[in-house]
């Protein structure tokens, strides 16, 4: 009777199916994926190394085409890169011949608008995340979470409603990816992106989400879907309850025994 | 099963196609100045080393009664360079005009050439062997046969100064625009980049600190050539100089113009170092 009301699906992946062309053959990243991503919704894609996460975000930011199904922003196919759809890449793939100011300001440039139209907005988000003052540093001058969090500034500096993030903090060490993650979940709160966030962290999975989706090993499959509804904003104790721990201890047992055979594993982490 | 018409080959993260993500460093280039900074100590004792070798030479050649057209005492080499400087001074100028047109011929083409061929992989192998062959090949070789051609005037000197600096340029420039990052260029492309943007954005500022690298070592090569071909033949240049004074047994002046030659050499290098400083820091 009082059913949440339903929100519409920003983003929804109908049957995404993906072959890689390689001189050794083809390869089979992703099977038959179906998702669907609320408005507003923090979404994360959880699976192992090598399962076809990357491949499944690339072809929702329209980098890649896939070989059957497709993705819909707002019931609008996405065939090439969209202006509403940013992403945020694995490392935080800052050009390293730019400062942080010339950066941050790439997507203005690519678009062909002044970057000094949005110099004020540009200069809160930098505050936001505790980088004003290193406008004139260099990428190799900043701190991984700082390279991180200036990735971030980039892909909101056009104010996209959707963020893809790929495993953005699977390069940094344990306490800043905490510092991270909690940022990452206040700035969600302030501005109501839909984010669809990948890891392999089952942890982090569980202390971003609304929902995970649980993919397979290669080819990726859709396996299941987990609801999370630790309250908001949550923060770091949480993830020492006997709740969080359950969650994560049933989200890996999952992982574990039902989706990836022993061999597979390790041919994974190889990669 | 497979649509043909729907798989593509854009390699996704992990993997690092195409040329590689080989860092190429200025430290090449650096390797005579050992880092970026010296103390006050190391230049001391640079100038120290250098006031011994030419004031031992000075005393050895004084003491030994070395004759003058063996081999001429440093000062005489410096009075010779300031008294004839004159005589020398439009010579440096021919040489000059010689090494800037055919390297500016030579320089461009190369640059587009390599920034071209690298976006066609199969044109690029075909091509590179004979890229290759115009690297090793001295161009001073050709140089009579220009001469035959052109005459004793400018033209075959800028044109072999054009052949043995382009492919220099070019072979370093490829290497470069080969050094493809796909996360960068996917990075600009989820903004809606456009090819040219890409090329301009990326590729080139990829690509800068090789060119730079080759930018100097053409720019070397054509010095190199320039004075060779001025030693086959005509009346004029560096390298006609040297001829002259070596066969009138004008000794210090001959040492005056290898001086010359050797801080020309020693610019190109400190304008490229400088170049490199300003615009390809980032890499290292
Ligand atoms: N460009 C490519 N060509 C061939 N195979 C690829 C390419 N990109 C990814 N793959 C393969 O597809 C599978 C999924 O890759 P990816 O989407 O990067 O996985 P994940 O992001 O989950 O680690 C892997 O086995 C990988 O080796
Ligand atoms: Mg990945």
């Amino acid at each position: 009777m009082n059913a949440p009301r339903p929100t519409p699906a920003k983003l929804r992946i109908d049957g995404a199916t993906k072959y890689y062309e390689t001189k050794s053959g083809l390869v089979h990243a992703l099977e038959d994926f179906s998702a669907e991503v609320r408005d507003g919704e923090f979404a994360c894609v959880l699976g192992p190394s090598g399962c076809g996460k990357t491949t499944l975000l690339w072809s929702m930011a329209g980098l890649h085409s896939l070989t059957a199904g497709q993705v819909l922003l707002d019931n609008q196919p996405v065939t090439k890169p969209h202006p509403e759809i940013s992403m945020v890449f694995q490392e935080a793939n800052l050009l390293p011949w730019r400062n942080l100011q010339k950066n941050i300001e790439f997507p203005f440039e690519i678009k062909r608008q002044n970057p000094a139209d949005h110099r004020d907005r540009v200069r809160q988000l930098l505050q936001r995340v505790g980088l004003d003052g290193f406008q004139n540093k260099f990428p190799r001058e900043l701190s991984g979470g700082m390279q991180q969090r200036a990735a971030i500034v980039r892909a909101l500096s056009l104010d996209p409603s959707v963020l893809l993030m790929d495993e953005p903090f699977g390069a940094l060490d344990a306490f800043t990816r905490d510092e991270m993650n909690l940022l990452l979940e206040e700035i969600w709160l302030e501005t109501r992106k839909t984010i669809l966030f990948i890891t392999h962290n089952i942890a982090e999975a569980v202390f971003l989400s609304d929902r995970i989706f649980v993919m397979s090993a290669r080819p990726g499959r859709l396996h299941r879907v987990y609801d999370v509804d630790f309250e908001r904003p949550r923060d770091l104790s949480i993830t020492t309850t006997p709740r969080f721990f359950e969650m994560v201890n049933e989200i890996k047992a999952q992982i574990d025994h039902k989706v990836t055979a022993p061999t597979k594993m390790r041919a994974a982490d190889a990669a | 099963m497979v649509d043909s018409q729907l798989r593509d080959r854009i390699p996704s993260f992990g993997k690092k196609e195409g040329g590689g993500n080989q860092s190429v460093s200025l430290s090449n280039m650096s390797a005579f100045t050992s880092g970026n900074s010296r103390t006050i100590g190391e230049i001391f004792a640079i100038v120290l080393v250098a006031v011994i070798i030419i004031g031992g030479t000075e005393f050895a050649l004084r003491t030994f009664e070395v004759p003058q057209y063996v081999l001429p005492t440093p000062s005489e080499i410096i009075v010779a360079l300031f008294t004839d400087f004159h005589f020398i001074a439009p010579h440096l100028g021919h040489t000059l005009v010689e090494l800037l047109s055919g390297y500016a011929i030579g320089a461009s083409i190369g640059l587009i050439l390599a920034a071209v061929i690298t976006q066609f992989p199969f044109a690029e192998k075909i091509i590179a062997p004979y890229i290759l062959m115009l690297v090793t090949t001295p161009m001073l070789a050709l140089v009579p046969l220009l001469i035959l051609r052109f005459g004793f005037g400018y033209e075959p000197r800028i044109i072999a100064v054009a052949l043995a600096s382009g492919p220099m340029v070019m072979i370093n420039a490829a290497t470069g625009f080969r050094r493809v990052d796909l996360a960068k260029i996917a990075l600009a492309r989820s903004y809606g980049a456009s090819t040219m943007q890409i090329f301009i954005k990326i590729r080139v500022p990829m690509a800068l600190p090789m060119i730079i690298v080759g930018l100097m070592i053409g720019a070397i090569f054509g010095l190199l050539t320039a004075v060779g071909a001025e030693m086959v033949g005509g009346g004029f240049g560096l390298g006609n100089r040297l001829t002259t004074f070596s066969s009138t047994i004008q000794m210090p002046q001959f040492f005056a113009v290898i001086l010359i030659l050797a801080l020309l050499g020693i610019s190109i290098y400190v304008i490229f170092f400088l170049i490199g400083k300003k615009w390809a820091s980032w890499e290292s």
